[in-house]
């Protein structure tokens, strides 16, 4: 690591100030991305600011049909709470125990790894992201490949997740790291069937051609029609654009078989 | 430099170390408790596993800095030689290490494993609760059934 000014800050205005007044600053929520990355010196801001200290950006609330969890709130913290199951099941396979306990939703969403799983969450149930000035829709937050809608310096405050009818998230983990090789949440809302894929491209993304079959007939069966353009899908040496493919199809039929 | 004050096993301490330090070097080299052991550093092996405000966390990824007023439970922590914690007992009767590289954090995650179980833990959830521990030696067969005979001693005192 190189070295840097390390900053603990007890609200999100004074993180702001500080942010703008530093040459390069990032923000340290629980660090399970930042850390590595500093320590391979694949990033060397000149500070870093902890959220950590910020109490309201801790806990999770639910409230008139949907779930508010603060940005700071760990996957270990997620996972226990059973308000929306898929949810808590997505988060409780995130990484290890170790990683859940200081790995935060505001964190991972932040960075927008193209294969984390919380991406696929947010998508699938519409979810909302709240940053120190303004509420971003999960539709418009996911640009593309570690981008996201957020402003240089804005930070989440939370995230809000409106109730579905049923949903489930499976993923054909990575056997080391845990990411998803391929994670597919499914959801059905009074509004319709949404389908959010993750570790498949370079960015979590909807697959509208199943969610309109779907839509008429909810059966893991149906999706096997339909085809999946692999084209543009990540190829590494854990899976080919074609497995991928093939593992979008697999993983929303054992989503749909978990809740059909 | 920063100032940090932390209480490591029931110990207060207040010293001032470069920004960047991590928590695992800290207590290795600071504190020189080195029962926290450094296997890859890259937040894998959980070797460095040790308990921050009463979670399980790996100390390699961790700012020291963020420990700040926090307290801190390592595997010197635990118990004595002449009188094991009943996780480290367990480990020791059921053959549950070779090399012993591993022990510290497998030993420290056990723990948070067991103290959070509403029900009792199987064999399959062990099994999920370490896959952030690697072990070189073992095979785990025998970390899992160590952890199993501790749990059963843990949950009836
Ligand atoms: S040394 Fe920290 S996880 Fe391996
Ligand atoms: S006993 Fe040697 S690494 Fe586990």
């Amino acid at each position: 690591m190189y070295s840097f000014k390390y900053h603990s800050v007890s609200s999100t205005e004074e993180a702001c100030t500080l942010f703008e007044s530093s040459e390069s600053a990032v923000y340290l929520s629980g660090g399970m991305t930042l850390i590595p990355t500093l320590k391979q010196r694949l990033d060397y801001p000149t500070d870093v600011i902890d959220l950590g200290a910020i109490d309201d950006l801790q806990g999770i609330d639910t409230e008139n049909g949907s779930v508010r969890v603060g940005s700071r709130t760990c996957h270990a913290d997620v996972a226990c709470n059973p308000h929306i199951q898929a949810l808590a099941d997505l988060a409780g396979g995130i990484g290890d125990l170790q990683v859940r306990n200081c790995g935060t939703i505001g964190g991972s969403i932040a960075n927008n790894d193209p294969a984390a799983d919380y991406p696929a969450a947010l998508l699938g149930l519409g979810a909302t992201v709240h940053t120190n000035n303004r509420d971003i829709r999960a539709d418009e937050f996911f640009l593309d490949l570690f981008e996201t809608a957020l402003h240089t310096g804005e930070i989440v405050t939370a995230v809000s997740f409106p109730t579905p009818l049923r949903a489930a998230y499976v993923k054909f983990p990575n056997p080391a790291s845990r990411y998803a090789i391929v994670g597919v949440f499914v959801a059905e809302h009074n509004t319709g069937i949404r389908v959010a894929v993750t570790g498949a491209g370079s960015c979590v993304f909807r697959a509208t051609a199943i969610e309109e079959v779907l839509q008429r007939d909810f059966r893991p069966a149906v999706v096997e029609g339909v085809s999946v353009d692999h084209s543009k899908f990540n190829s590494d040496i854990h899976a080919s654009q074609e497995f991928r493919g093939h593992l979008v199809t697999e993983m929303t039929k054992r989503a749909v078989a978990k809740i059909a | 430099m920063v100032d940090i004050t932390i209480t490591v096993n029931g110990t207060g301490h207040s010293l001032s170390v470069p920004d960047n330090t991590l928590l695992s070097d800290l207590l290795r080299e600071n504190l020189r408790l080195t029962g926290t052991h450094i296997g890859c550093d890259t937040s894998q092996c959980g070797s460095c596993t040790v308990e921050l405000n009463g979670r399980a966390v790996k100390s390699c990824t961790v700012l020291a800095a963020q420990a700040n007023n926090g307290s801190i439970t390592t595997i010197e922590g635990l118990g004595t030689p002449n009188d094991l914690h009943p996780v480290q007992a367990a480990f020791r009767d059921n053959h549950a290490l070779q090399c012993g590289f591993c022990t510290p954090g497998m030993i420290m995650t056990a723990i948070e494993m067991i103290k959070d179980a509403t029900e009792p833990l199987s064999a399959d959830q062990i099994r999920a609760g370490l896959e952030g521990n690697y072990c070189r030696c073992t095979g785990y067969q025998n970390i899992v059934k160590a952890v199993l005979a501790a749990q059963t001693q843990l949950r009836s005192v």
